[in-house]
Protein backbone atom coordinates (compact mmCIF):
# COMPACT_ATOMS: atom_id res chain seq x y z
CA UNK A 1 0.00 0.00 0.00
CA UNK A 2 1.07 3.69 -1.26
CA UNK A 3 1.25 5.59 2.23
CA UNK A 4 2.96 8.57 0.58
CA UNK A 5 6.33 7.98 2.63
CA UNK A 6 8.43 5.20 2.95
CA UNK A 7 10.31 3.44 5.50
CA UNK A 8 14.28 4.83 4.87
CA UNK A 9 16.84 1.73 4.61
CA UNK A 10 18.60 1.34 8.14
CA UNK A 11 22.02 2.56 8.40
CA UNK A 12 23.24 0.91 10.75
CA UNK A 13 26.46 -0.66 10.83
CA UNK A 14 27.10 -4.43 12.40
CA UNK A 15 30.87 -3.95 13.46
CA UNK A 16 30.92 -7.25 14.35
CA UNK A 17 30.21 -8.35 10.54
CA UNK A 18 33.03 -6.15 9.20
CA UNK A 19 36.19 -7.40 7.55
CA UNK A 20 38.84 -4.69 9.05
CA UNK A 21 41.88 -6.93 7.12
CA UNK A 22 42.67 -4.01 5.40
CA UNK A 23 42.24 -1.76 7.75
CA UNK A 24 44.51 -3.53 10.12
CA UNK A 25 47.00 -3.21 7.50
CA UNK A 26 47.25 0.31 6.82
CA UNK A 27 47.31 0.56 10.47
CA UNK A 28 50.61 -0.98 10.38
CA UNK A 29 51.80 1.71 7.58
CA UNK A 30 49.93 4.92 9.15
CA UNK A 31 50.06 4.16 12.75
CA UNK A 32 49.11 8.23 12.75
CA UNK A 33 45.37 7.39 11.96
CA UNK A 34 44.62 6.20 15.43
CA UNK A 35 45.55 10.30 16.84
CA UNK A 36 42.39 11.23 14.71
CA UNK A 37 39.63 12.99 16.94
CA UNK A 38 37.64 13.59 14.09
CA UNK A 39 37.39 17.34 14.73
CA UNK A 40 36.66 17.79 10.47
CA UNK A 41 39.51 20.74 10.16
CA UNK A 42 40.89 18.52 7.28
CA UNK A 43 37.18 18.59 5.57
CA UNK A 44 36.50 22.36 6.46
CA UNK A 45 39.71 23.60 4.65
CA UNK A 46 39.48 20.45 1.72
CA UNK A 47 38.93 23.02 -1.70
CA UNK A 48 37.67 19.61 -3.11
CA UNK A 49 34.79 18.94 -0.45
CA UNK A 50 32.14 21.84 -1.83
CA UNK A 51 32.01 20.01 -4.96
CA UNK A 52 32.72 16.27 -4.78
CA UNK A 53 31.97 15.80 -0.91
CA UNK A 54 35.59 14.71 -0.27
CA UNK A 55 36.37 14.26 3.35
CA UNK A 56 39.70 12.42 5.12
CA UNK A 57 37.66 12.60 8.40
CA UNK A 58 34.76 10.60 6.31
CA UNK A 59 37.18 8.53 4.78
CA UNK A 60 38.62 7.25 8.18
CA UNK A 61 35.26 6.57 9.37
CA UNK A 62 34.55 4.69 6.41
CA UNK A 63 37.67 2.79 6.77
CA UNK A 64 37.11 2.01 10.66
CA UNK A 65 33.54 1.09 9.35
CA UNK A 66 34.31 -1.41 6.51
CA UNK A 67 33.00 0.70 3.78
CA UNK A 68 36.47 0.81 1.19
CA UNK A 69 34.59 1.57 -2.11
CA UNK A 70 32.83 4.69 -0.50
CA UNK A 71 36.37 5.61 0.32
CA UNK A 72 38.17 4.71 -2.47
CA UNK A 73 35.56 6.67 -4.66
CA UNK A 74 36.11 9.68 -2.55
CA UNK A 75 39.45 9.94 -2.31
CA UNK A 76 39.38 9.79 -6.27
CA UNK A 77 38.64 13.48 -5.95
CA UNK A 78 41.43 14.51 -4.14
CA UNK A 79 44.24 16.90 -5.68
CA UNK A 80 47.01 16.38 -3.30
CA UNK A 81 47.15 20.03 -2.22
CA UNK A 82 48.03 19.31 0.97
CA UNK A 83 45.69 21.85 2.94
CA UNK A 84 44.70 19.35 5.29
CA UNK A 85 47.93 18.76 6.46
CA UNK A 86 48.70 22.05 7.37
CA UNK A 87 45.25 22.33 9.33
CA UNK A 88 45.33 18.93 11.13
CA UNK A 89 45.75 20.17 14.68
CA UNK A 90 46.96 16.58 15.83
CA UNK A 91 50.13 16.87 13.31
CA UNK A 92 48.64 13.90 11.39
CA UNK A 93 50.68 13.62 7.46
CA UNK A 94 47.15 13.36 5.74
CA UNK A 95 48.34 13.59 2.39
CA UNK A 96 50.92 11.05 2.79
CA UNK A 97 47.96 8.84 4.65
CA UNK A 98 45.72 9.49 1.93
CA UNK A 99 48.40 8.38 -0.61
CA UNK A 100 49.43 5.36 1.43
CA UNK A 101 45.39 4.27 1.42
CA UNK A 102 45.28 4.44 -2.78
CA UNK A 103 48.06 2.64 -2.60
CA UNK A 104 46.53 -0.11 -0.54
CA UNK A 105 43.47 -0.12 -2.22
CA UNK A 106 44.77 -0.34 -5.61
CA UNK A 107 47.05 -3.91 -4.53
CA UNK A 108 43.89 -5.08 -3.16
CA UNK A 109 42.21 -4.55 -6.46
CA UNK A 110 44.68 -5.52 -8.58
CA UNK B 1 21.22 -6.39 30.74
CA UNK B 2 23.54 -5.83 33.49
CA UNK B 3 20.67 -5.71 35.98
CA UNK B 4 23.12 -4.68 39.18
CA UNK B 5 24.88 -2.11 37.40
CA UNK B 6 21.07 -0.56 36.48
CA UNK B 7 20.18 -0.89 40.17
CA UNK B 8 22.76 1.30 41.13
CA UNK B 9 21.31 4.03 38.46
CA UNK B 10 18.70 3.83 39.91
CA UNK B 11 19.14 4.34 43.33
CA UNK B 12 20.38 7.70 42.14
CA UNK B 13 17.59 8.80 40.91
CA UNK B 14 15.24 8.12 43.28
CA UNK B 15 12.50 10.73 44.00
CA UNK B 16 10.08 11.47 46.90
CA UNK B 17 6.83 11.77 45.90
CA UNK B 18 3.99 12.68 47.61
CA UNK B 19 0.90 10.41 48.70
CA UNK B 20 -2.09 12.37 48.31
CA UNK B 21 -4.01 15.57 47.41
CA UNK B 22 -3.31 16.08 44.20
CA UNK B 23 -4.22 17.81 41.06
CA UNK B 24 -4.88 16.29 37.70
CA UNK B 25 -4.49 17.76 34.52
CA UNK B 26 -5.33 15.59 31.24
CA UNK B 27 -3.58 15.33 27.96
CA UNK B 28 -4.75 16.93 24.85
CA UNK B 29 -4.56 13.81 22.86
CA UNK B 30 -4.32 10.92 24.88
CA UNK B 31 -8.68 11.22 25.11
CA UNK B 32 -8.91 10.57 21.25
CA UNK B 33 -5.74 8.22 21.06
CA UNK B 34 -6.60 5.15 24.11
CA UNK B 35 -9.61 7.30 26.24
CA UNK B 36 -10.08 4.42 28.56
CA UNK B 37 -6.68 5.29 30.57
CA UNK B 38 -7.28 8.66 31.70
CA UNK B 39 -10.48 7.96 33.30
CA UNK B 40 -9.03 3.86 34.48
CA UNK B 41 -5.70 6.31 36.46
CA UNK B 42 -8.27 8.67 38.63
CA UNK B 43 -10.59 5.39 38.95
CA UNK B 44 -7.91 3.51 40.21
CA UNK B 45 -6.65 6.35 42.14
CA UNK B 46 -10.13 7.49 43.46
CA UNK B 47 -12.22 4.43 43.78
CA UNK B 48 -9.78 1.67 44.42
CA UNK B 49 -7.10 3.30 46.35
CA UNK B 50 -8.52 6.14 48.22
CA UNK B 51 -6.85 8.66 47.48
CA UNK B 52 -7.92 12.85 46.60
CA UNK B 53 -7.25 13.76 43.15
CA UNK B 54 -9.04 16.75 41.47
CA UNK B 55 -10.22 17.66 38.48
CA UNK B 56 -11.12 20.62 36.57
CA UNK B 57 -12.85 21.60 33.28
CA UNK B 58 -11.64 25.11 33.06
CA UNK B 59 -8.02 23.67 32.36
CA UNK B 60 -6.37 23.63 29.08
CA UNK B 61 -3.76 21.90 26.38
CA UNK B 62 -0.23 22.92 28.12
CA UNK B 63 1.08 24.71 24.46
CA UNK B 64 3.63 21.99 24.48
CA UNK B 65 2.65 20.52 20.87
CA UNK B 66 2.77 24.30 19.41
CA UNK B 67 6.30 24.71 21.79
CA UNK B 68 7.93 21.73 20.46
CA UNK B 69 6.47 22.24 17.13
CA UNK B 70 8.29 26.27 17.19
CA UNK B 71 4.98 27.50 16.68
CA UNK B 72 4.38 29.85 19.38
CA UNK B 73 6.87 31.44 21.78
CA UNK B 74 7.79 30.43 25.37
CA UNK B 75 6.49 33.13 26.83
CA UNK B 76 3.29 32.28 25.37
CA UNK B 77 3.51 28.44 26.69
CA UNK B 78 4.47 30.01 30.03
CA UNK B 79 1.57 32.38 30.59
CA UNK B 80 -0.72 29.10 29.82
CA UNK B 81 1.16 27.37 32.30
CA UNK B 82 0.71 29.70 35.22
CA UNK B 83 -2.95 29.66 33.91
CA UNK B 84 -2.97 26.27 34.98
CA UNK B 85 -1.02 26.75 38.37
CA UNK B 86 -3.52 29.44 38.99
CA UNK B 87 -6.09 27.24 38.60
CA UNK B 88 -4.57 24.42 40.71
CA UNK B 89 -4.01 27.49 43.54
CA UNK B 90 -7.69 28.47 43.40
CA UNK B 91 -9.17 24.60 44.21
CA UNK B 92 -6.48 24.73 47.34
CA UNK B 93 -3.69 22.11 46.06
CA UNK B 94 -0.11 22.47 45.68
CA UNK B 95 0.93 19.03 44.30
CA UNK B 96 0.87 18.73 40.42
CA UNK B 97 0.39 15.82 38.40
CA UNK B 98 0.17 15.91 33.92
CA UNK B 99 -1.13 12.96 32.25
CA UNK B 100 0.87 13.82 29.58
CA UNK B 101 5.09 13.69 28.98
CA UNK B 102 5.02 16.44 27.07
CA UNK B 103 2.86 18.10 29.49
CA UNK B 104 5.28 17.17 32.51
CA UNK B 105 8.59 18.46 30.97
CA UNK B 106 6.97 21.48 29.69
CA UNK B 107 6.02 22.10 33.67
CA UNK B 108 9.60 21.71 34.84
CA UNK B 109 11.26 22.87 31.87
CA UNK B 110 9.42 26.42 32.77
CA UNK B 111 9.27 25.80 36.39
CA UNK B 112 13.33 25.54 36.13
CA UNK B 113 13.70 28.62 33.61
CA UNK B 114 11.83 31.04 35.92
CA UNK B 115 14.59 29.42 38.77
CA UNK B 116 17.37 30.14 36.82
CA UNK B 117 15.56 34.14 35.43
CA UNK B 118 13.06 35.26 38.02
CA UNK B 119 12.48 38.08 36.31
CA UNK B 120 11.08 36.20 33.50
CA UNK B 121 8.11 34.70 36.41
CA UNK B 122 7.67 38.38 37.16
CA UNK B 123 6.72 39.04 33.70
CA UNK B 124 4.44 36.17 32.99
CA UNK B 125 2.89 36.66 36.00
CA UNK B 126 1.87 40.13 34.96
CA UNK B 127 0.96 39.15 31.51
CA UNK B 128 -1.18 36.43 33.20
CA UNK B 129 -3.08 39.24 35.34
CA UNK B 130 -3.47 41.36 32.22
CA UNK B 131 -4.74 38.13 30.11
CA UNK B 132 -7.46 37.03 32.93
CA UNK B 133 -7.23 38.59 36.46
CA UNK B 134 -5.70 35.22 37.93
CA UNK B 135 -2.57 34.69 40.41
CA UNK B 136 -0.87 31.58 40.71
CA UNK B 137 1.55 30.16 43.56
CA UNK B 138 4.18 27.91 42.17
CA UNK B 139 3.27 23.95 42.76
CA UNK B 140 5.38 22.27 45.56
CA UNK B 141 5.57 19.14 43.72
CA UNK B 142 4.90 18.75 39.81
CA UNK B 143 4.83 14.78 39.29
CA UNK B 144 4.22 12.46 35.94
CA UNK B 145 0.67 10.11 36.59
CA UNK B 146 3.08 7.42 35.89
CA UNK B 147 5.31 8.29 38.85
CA UNK B 148 2.24 7.83 40.75
CA UNK B 149 1.14 4.29 39.65
CA UNK B 150 4.85 3.70 40.45
CA UNK B 151 4.23 5.36 43.49
CA UNK B 152 1.29 2.93 44.14
CA UNK B 153 2.52 -0.22 42.14
CA UNK B 154 2.72 -2.49 45.08
CA UNK B 155 -0.49 -1.46 46.79
CA UNK B 156 -1.92 -2.41 43.25
CA UNK B 157 -0.24 -5.35 43.35
CA UNK B 158 -1.69 -6.77 46.42
CA UNK B 159 -5.12 -6.11 44.93
CA UNK B 160 -4.34 -7.68 41.55
CA UNK B 161 -6.34 -10.17 40.04
CA UNK B 162 -4.07 -10.85 37.20
CA UNK B 163 -0.33 -11.50 37.40
CA UNK B 164 2.18 -10.53 34.12
CA UNK B 165 2.50 -14.48 33.63
CA UNK B 166 1.74 -16.78 31.11
CA UNK B 167 -0.57 -19.18 32.47
CA UNK B 168 0.26 -21.78 29.77
CA UNK B 169 4.10 -21.80 30.92
CA UNK B 170 3.77 -20.39 34.17
CA UNK B 171 6.74 -17.89 32.73
CA UNK B 172 6.82 -14.66 33.50
CA UNK B 173 5.94 -12.35 30.04
CA UNK B 174 8.33 -10.49 27.93
CA UNK B 175 7.49 -7.18 28.35
CA UNK B 176 9.35 -4.26 26.60
CA UNK B 177 9.20 -0.99 28.15
CA UNK B 178 9.43 2.28 26.78
CA UNK B 179 9.40 5.80 28.29
CA UNK B 180 8.20 8.83 26.28
CA UNK B 181 11.73 11.21 25.72
CA UNK B 182 10.28 14.13 27.75
CA UNK B 183 9.86 12.46 30.86
CA UNK B 184 13.23 12.46 31.50
CA UNK B 185 15.99 13.22 28.45
CA UNK B 186 16.09 16.44 29.78
CA UNK B 187 15.85 16.74 33.08
CA UNK B 188 17.35 13.45 34.35
CA UNK B 189 16.69 14.08 38.34
CA UNK B 190 13.39 14.76 37.94
CA UNK B 191 12.47 11.23 36.42
CA UNK B 192 12.28 7.69 38.85
CA UNK B 193 15.69 6.03 37.82
CA UNK B 194 17.49 9.02 35.74
CA UNK B 195 17.43 9.56 32.06
CA UNK B 196 19.45 6.62 30.57
CA UNK B 197 16.90 3.83 32.02
CA UNK B 198 14.29 5.05 33.53
CA UNK B 199 12.43 3.03 36.22
CA UNK B 200 9.19 4.28 36.58
CA UNK B 201 7.91 1.38 34.11
CA UNK B 202 10.41 -1.58 35.01
CA UNK B 203 8.85 -0.86 38.68
CA UNK B 204 5.37 -2.03 37.45
CA UNK B 205 6.47 -4.54 35.09
CA UNK B 206 8.46 -6.29 38.48
CA UNK B 207 5.73 -5.66 40.81
CA UNK B 208 2.76 -6.92 38.61
CA UNK B 209 5.04 -10.34 37.68
CA UNK B 210 6.48 -9.68 34.13
CA UNK B 211 10.26 -9.58 32.82
CA UNK B 212 11.56 -6.49 31.23
CA UNK B 213 13.92 -7.01 28.31
CA UNK B 214 16.52 -5.77 27.09
CA UNK B 215 17.22 -4.60 23.62
CA UNK B 216 19.61 -2.19 21.07
CA UNK B 217 17.21 0.15 20.72
CA UNK B 218 15.52 0.81 24.08
CA UNK B 219 16.30 4.05 24.36
CA UNK B 220 15.44 5.51 20.86
CA UNK B 221 12.30 7.54 20.14
CA UNK B 222 8.78 5.69 19.37
CA UNK B 223 9.08 8.04 16.10
CA UNK B 224 6.26 10.51 16.86
CA UNK B 225 9.02 13.31 17.47
CA UNK B 226 6.20 16.25 16.48
CA UNK B 227 7.93 17.45 13.29
CA UNK B 228 8.71 13.84 12.20
CA UNK B 229 4.61 13.38 12.22
CA UNK B 230 2.89 16.66 11.29
CA UNK B 231 4.79 17.88 8.59
CA UNK B 232 3.86 14.69 6.01
CA UNK B 233 6.45 14.92 4.22
CA UNK B 234 8.97 13.92 7.39
CA UNK B 235 6.60 10.92 8.05
CA UNK B 236 8.81 8.25 6.09
CA UNK B 237 11.40 9.60 8.65
CA UNK B 238 8.86 8.88 11.28
CA UNK B 239 8.03 5.42 10.62
CA UNK B 240 11.77 4.55 9.88
CA UNK B 241 12.62 4.78 13.82
CA UNK B 242 9.75 2.84 14.94
CA UNK B 243 10.78 0.24 12.11
CA UNK B 244 14.11 0.60 13.63
CA UNK B 245 12.66 -0.23 17.49
CA UNK B 246 11.03 -2.81 16.37
CA UNK B 247 13.90 -4.28 14.20
CA UNK B 248 15.76 -4.07 17.61
CA UNK B 249 12.84 -5.72 20.08
CA UNK B 250 12.37 -8.39 17.53
CA UNK B 251 15.03 -11.20 17.97
CA UNK B 252 14.00 -11.06 21.94
CA UNK B 253 10.09 -12.01 21.39
CA UNK B 254 8.62 -9.35 23.57
CA UNK B 255 4.84 -10.62 24.67
CA UNK B 256 3.71 -6.85 24.92
CA UNK B 257 5.27 -2.89 24.97
CA UNK B 258 4.08 -0.77 27.95
CA UNK B 259 4.24 2.87 27.71
CA UNK B 260 3.72 6.22 29.60
CA UNK B 261 3.63 8.84 26.90
CA UNK B 262 0.20 9.57 24.96
CA UNK B 263 2.07 9.82 21.32
CA UNK B 264 4.49 6.00 22.13
CA UNK B 265 1.64 3.82 22.20
CA UNK B 266 -0.30 5.03 19.25
CA UNK B 267 2.73 5.40 17.20
CA UNK B 268 3.99 1.92 17.75
CA UNK B 269 0.93 0.71 17.41
CA UNK B 270 -0.52 2.16 14.71
CA UNK B 271 2.98 1.91 12.68
CA UNK B 272 3.16 -2.04 12.93
CA UNK B 273 -0.29 -1.70 10.40
CA UNK B 274 1.64 0.45 8.43
CA UNK B 275 4.85 -1.70 8.18
CA UNK B 276 3.22 -4.85 7.70
CA UNK B 277 0.89 -3.40 4.85
CA UNK B 278 4.80 -1.61 3.57
CA UNK B 279 6.96 -4.68 3.99
CA UNK B 280 4.64 -7.27 4.72
CA UNK B 281 6.05 -7.91 7.66
CA UNK B 282 4.73 -8.56 11.26
CA UNK B 283 6.20 -8.93 14.62
CA UNK B 284 4.13 -10.51 16.94
CA UNK B 285 3.47 -14.40 17.09
CA UNK B 286 1.35 -16.22 14.08
CA UNK B 287 0.99 -13.16 11.54
CA UNK B 288 -0.20 -10.61 14.80
CA UNK B 289 1.32 -7.67 16.07
CA UNK B 290 2.93 -7.06 19.47
CA UNK B 291 0.11 -5.78 21.54
CA UNK B 292 0.92 -1.69 23.32
CA UNK B 293 -0.39 -0.77 26.22
CA UNK B 294 -0.51 3.05 28.00
CA UNK B 295 0.55 1.57 32.20
CA UNK B 296 -2.83 2.76 32.95
CA UNK B 297 -4.45 0.07 30.97
CA UNK B 298 -2.49 -2.75 32.13
CA UNK B 299 -2.75 -1.87 35.61
CA UNK B 300 -6.33 -1.97 34.73
CA UNK B 301 -5.64 -5.68 33.25
CA UNK B 302 -3.99 -6.67 36.60
CA UNK B 303 -6.85 -5.20 38.69
CA UNK B 304 -9.47 -7.15 36.34
CA UNK B 305 -11.18 -4.73 34.58
CA UNK B 306 -12.97 -5.41 31.35
CA UNK B 307 -10.61 -4.94 28.92
CA UNK B 308 -13.52 -3.20 26.61
CA UNK B 309 -13.79 -0.75 29.50
CA UNK B 310 -10.47 0.15 29.04
CA UNK B 311 -10.91 0.46 25.69
CA UNK B 312 -8.63 -2.20 24.39
CA UNK B 313 -11.06 -2.20 21.20
CA UNK B 314 -9.19 0.85 19.79
CA UNK B 315 -5.87 -0.24 19.55
CA UNK B 316 -4.85 -1.34 16.03
CA UNK B 317 -3.15 -4.66 17.30
CA UNK B 318 -5.30 -7.49 18.53
CA UNK B 319 -5.34 -7.84 22.61
CA UNK B 320 -7.00 -11.08 22.24
CA UNK B 321 -4.01 -13.21 22.37
CA UNK B 322 -2.22 -11.61 25.02
CA UNK B 323 -5.30 -11.70 27.18
CA UNK B 324 -5.77 -15.45 26.79
CA UNK B 325 -1.79 -15.94 27.88
CA UNK B 326 -2.59 -13.71 30.60
CA UNK B 327 -5.95 -15.58 31.70
CA UNK B 328 -8.15 -12.85 31.47
CA UNK B 329 -11.91 -12.71 31.06
CA UNK B 330 -13.38 -11.25 28.02
CA UNK B 331 -16.55 -10.94 26.35
CA UNK B 332 -15.10 -11.61 22.01
CA UNK B 333 -19.17 -10.22 21.44
CA UNK B 334 -18.82 -7.15 23.43
CA UNK B 335 -15.67 -6.01 21.84
CA UNK B 336 -17.30 -3.18 19.49
CA UNK B 337 -20.32 -2.11 22.11
CA UNK B 338 -19.31 0.82 23.66
CA UNK B 339 -21.03 2.72 27.04
CA UNK B 340 -24.93 2.51 27.54
CA UNK B 341 -24.74 -0.55 24.33
CA UNK B 342 -23.88 1.55 21.85
CA UNK B 343 -22.25 0.06 18.61
CA UNK B 344 -19.33 1.37 18.04
CA UNK B 345 -19.19 -0.63 14.31
CA UNK B 346 -16.42 -3.52 13.18
CA UNK B 347 -13.67 -1.71 11.69
CA UNK B 348 -12.39 -3.06 8.27
CA UNK B 349 -10.03 -5.60 8.94
CA UNK B 350 -6.34 -5.39 7.13
CA UNK B 351 -4.46 -7.07 4.60
CA UNK B 352 -1.26 -8.16 6.34
CA UNK B 353 -1.61 -7.74 10.37
CA UNK B 354 -3.71 -10.53 11.54
CA UNK B 355 -6.64 -9.39 13.67
CA UNK B 356 -9.33 -10.24 16.01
Amino acid sequence: MDFGFKISPSSAVNLDNVDLTLYNRLLEAEPDICKCIACGSCTASCPANRFSGMSVRKAILNLQRGKEKETARMLSNCMLCGKCTMVCPRGINTRHLILSICKLYKEEAK
Amino acid sequence: MIYQGKQKIWADYQKEIPDDHWYYVRSCIRQNFFPGSEKMFLEICRNVLGKDFHENASHTTCGGIAYHCDTIPQETVMTIVARQFALMTEAGYENYVASCITSFGNYIEILQTWEEFPELETKIRELLWKACKREFKKPKYVAHASDLIYKYRNLIAERAKYRLINRHTGEPLKVVEHIGCHYSKMFPSKGVGGAEYPYVLCGMIEAWGGNVIDYPERRHCCGYGFRQYHVKANRGYSISNTHKKFESMEPYHPDMIITNCPGCPYFLDRWQYAIAEMEGKTYGENGYGIPVFTYEEVAGLVLGYDPWDLGLQLHQVAVEPLLDKIGVEYDPARKYEGLNHKNLLRPELPGVLKCC
